[in-house]
């Protein structure tokens, strides 16, 4: 009779894997069959990632999420987000469970070659700073020796701080968290003395404090931490989709194509590139395997980049980030679209 | 002349073995058994299968590689210029370090808490009683996160330790426990201390030998020497006189602060307090029952008899009830053991860095190899597991009833 049953069962669980494993489509094609996009998000960073007080995510990795939903699907908020960790994102983005990252993470050669992933861009460029309180009197990193630092582990800037510490010679006692709320808890308790992280997060962090003045954001920033939103190495297509979404954006603000004025410019202007990315010349739309209005989409729902940016983590939010490198290059910052032709 | 004709033999046919209870089992068994090989040749092949295509292969070269990340608490030498592999063996002295010491202190509490639970004192009954039910039926996780949080919002920061702070040492000014960690003097271990550890040594097997002799002694004239009194003399005073004569060789290392932090000493981390208490503390709780039942299973009568003989209640309890409740207790108290040290990976849930948070964790965060990492970590637990139950079964069959 055991063994019977135990044949049974292994019938049904073949049966049952064999039904589960039967997708090979293109990560697009599976998108628009689904009607939704499943977008790996951040757990929680203010301005960046967070569900709002009635529970709709918000942020400026959010819209990249929304901005590629508007794209394929017309709908900005056919988003399902999947808070992950640090931890957790990479192996969840190559299992398949969610169609793309945005979350705040740090184009580097080994990600992009050995983890294989395919990053599309870069959303956001950052650097790796440190907080300390103000009480400290501590006025530079490199007066930290001996500090007790907190940590979110699995990141880039796990490894920066190792490097910085060790090539400037000091010591300093690690606490590895997972989350950010996790290590501002910390901090906040005073169980460690300084919270490293991209000084965007560190920003956000700050603006969420009680009394963000007595803390502050040390002047170095010691690494290159460029982020932006990643996909699975090898689906080109898809890759390309969330690529030319971003480069929509960005090239949108270049323009001057905002969420107001995008109707009337769709109509049709004197300046063929703007038409082009709008739809109402030439097929990049077709070319991509998208409506011709994907990238009106975009800007009418979710905003060109500038409008994202003000909006979220502008100097106009509790976070007050200047654009900075952020800006478009003809600003003197970094953004900088390929031509849309 | 007779001829033997042998009767004919019956002919097998297929459906026997279905409707033939002699083959049934057998068919049924053949079929399950290649459904079995089947379904596990299909997992290693759809595992291949998947890696290809995620253009990943199968390596453990990620371990010489440079990990490049810092860890804590670490018992051997690493730096972050180490590689993945010794990053992974801090992890595991880690874990065994709080699965030792928790296993130490749960067995404590549970040996405790199950005596006492079956106190004649109401009081102290059910306050053992309320300790068991709230942490058996509390999540372990939760548990590991309370104490975690009240070590480090309830302690002061080391900056309250200056001159004029809030906060001050213990116990003349050697511990100090703040929200970064306990830290207590370390000894210092200068020249001629090994002489000093010879003479404690040589002390320990005297005492053994001690023992023996007064065991004899009682075996034969029924006169009880008060060992524990003449052992504990004999450890001390001659380790007390050895110490002083080769002029204090061991010298305690205080901490003292400096800096961001306090400097010297040993620090116990608030990440292993946590876990340590919580793991002792929820395991002790299903040791005390286990313990309980051992000594209920010891029947009413034993007791009854010792008492009948003139023994007093605590040598019954040590001579006569104990022994024999072993028996009963020790396998259950395996898979405590097990359980404990397999539960140990929640660490993660408070930084500290065992081998579920480096291995488990970091490593395969920062070299996507999840697979190897997963099945290094598995094998790990799995073989600690079994060293622990062969180590528990060996003393178990020194406790067990002897057939004779």
């Amino acid at each position: 009779m055991k063994k019977l049953f135990l044949s049974c069962l292994s019938v049904a669980l073949l049966g049952g894997i064999a039904m589960a494993g039967g997708h090979e489509k293109g990560t697009l094609a599976a998108v628009k069959e689904r009607g939704k996009l499943v977008c790996g998000s951040n757990t929680g960073l203010v301005g960046f990632a967070a569900p709002d007080a009635s529970g709709n995510w918000q942020g400026f990795d959010v819209d990249m999420c929304r901005a590629v939903a508007a794209a394929v699907l017309g709908d900005p908020s056919a988003v399902e987000y999947v808070p992950l960790t640090t931890g957790t994102r990479f192996t969840a983005l190559a299992s398949g469970e969610v169609d793309m990252l945005s979350r705040n993470t740090t184009w580097t050669f080994s990600r992009d070659v050995d983890l294989k992933f395919e990053f599309t861009g870069v959303n956001y460029y950052d650097g790796q700073g440190f907080m300390v309180p103000k009480s400290l009197g501590v006025t530079s990193a490199t007066e930290l020796d001996g500090a007790t630092v907190c940590i979110q582990t699995g990141t880039t800037t796990e490894l920066n701080l190792a490097d910085f510490f060790r090539v400037n010679g000091m010591n300093y006692e690690p606490v590895p968290v997972e989350t950010n709320s996790e290590a501002q808890q910390q901090y906040l308790a005073n169980a460690c003395d300084v919270y490293t992280t991209d000084a965007s997060g560190l920003a956000a962090t700050r603006a969420s404090f009680e009394n963000p003045g007595d803390h502050v954001v040390l002047p170095e920033i010691i690494s290159k931490e460029p982020l932006g939103p990643l996909v699975r190495h090898g689906d080109h297509e898809w890759g390309d989709v969330v690529r030319w979404s971003l480069n929509a954006m960005v090239a949108a603000e270049e323009y001057g194509v905002t969420s107001q004025n995008v109707a009337e410019m769709a109509k049709g202007t004197n300046n063929p590139e703007i038409n082009r990315l709008l739809g109402s010349e030439g097929n990049l739309g077709e070319m991509l395997g998208l409506s011709p209005d994907w990238a009106r989409n975009i800007i009418s729902t979710v905003g060109n980049y500038g409008e994202s940016f003000e909006r979220n983590i502008g100097s106009s939010t509790p976070i007050g980030l200047a654009r900075g490198l952020n800006a478009q290059w003809t600003d003197g910052g970094l953004l900088y679209s390929p031509p849309f032709r | 002349m007779m001829k033997v004709t042998e009767p004919p033999k019956p002919l097998f046919q297929l459906r026997q073995l279905i409707y033939d209870t002699k083959y049934r089992s057998l068919t049924v068994q053949a079929i399950a058994m290649c459904l079995l090989v089947l379904f596990f040749s299909w997992l290693v092949n759809n595992t291949i299968q998947n890696l290809t295509a995620l253009g990943k292969d199968f390596d453990f070269g990620f371990l010489t590689n440079i990990a490049g990340y810092d860890i804590n608490q670490r018992l051997i030498e690493y730096s972050s210029t180490s590689t993945h592999g010794r990053a992974a063996l801090v992890g595991i002295l880690n874990t065994l370090l709080v699965a030792v010491l928790g296993c130490a202190l749960a067995t404590m509490i549970g040996i405790v808490a199950g005596v006492l639970r079956l106190s004649k004192n109401w009081i102290i009954a059910r306050l053992m009683t309320i300790y068991v039910e709230g942490f058996r039926n509390v999540p372990l996780l939760l548990w590991i996160l309370i104490i975690f949080a009240v070590m480090t919002e309830s302690t002061p920061g080391p900056r309250d330790f200056r001159a004029g702070g809030s906060a001050s040492m213990m116990l003349f000014d050697s511990v100090a426990i703040s929200n970064r960690g306990v830290y207590i003097p370390f000894p210092v271990w200068g020249e001629g201390s090994g002489i000093l550890i010879f003479v404690f040594l040589l002390s320990l097997i005297s005492v053994w030998i001690f023992k023996r002799i007064a065991a004899s002694r009682q075996q034969q004239t029924g006169i009880i020497l008060p060992t524990f009194w003449i052992s504990t003399g004999i450890v001390i005073i001659s380790s007390i006189m050895t110490f002083f004569v080769l002029g204090q060789p061991v010298s305690l290392d205080y901490p003292t602060l400096g800096g961001f932090n306090f400097r010297g000493g040993l620090q116990l981390r608030n990440s292993l307090i946590a876990l340590w208490l919580a793991l002792s503390l929820y395991t002790g709780a299903f040791i005390a029952e286990i313990v309980r039942s051992g000594i209920l299973s010891v029947s009413k009568g034993q007791t009854e008899a010792a008492y009948a003989l003139g023994l007093r209640p605590n040598r019954t309890m040590n001579l006569v009830i104990l022994p024999q409740a072993l028996r009963v207790i020790i396998p259950p108290l395996i898979s405590q053991y097990l359980n404990l040290t397999k539960n140990s990976s929640l660490a993660i849930a408070v930084g500290y860095m065992d081998v579920r948070s480096t291995l488990g964790g970091i490593t395969i965060n920062q070299t996507g190899r999840e697979l190897e990492g997963m099945l290094m970590l598995g094998l790990f637990y799995l073989l600690a597991s079994l060293v622990i139950s062969a180590v528990m079964n060996i003393y178990n069959n020194s406790v067990k009833l002897k057939g004779r």
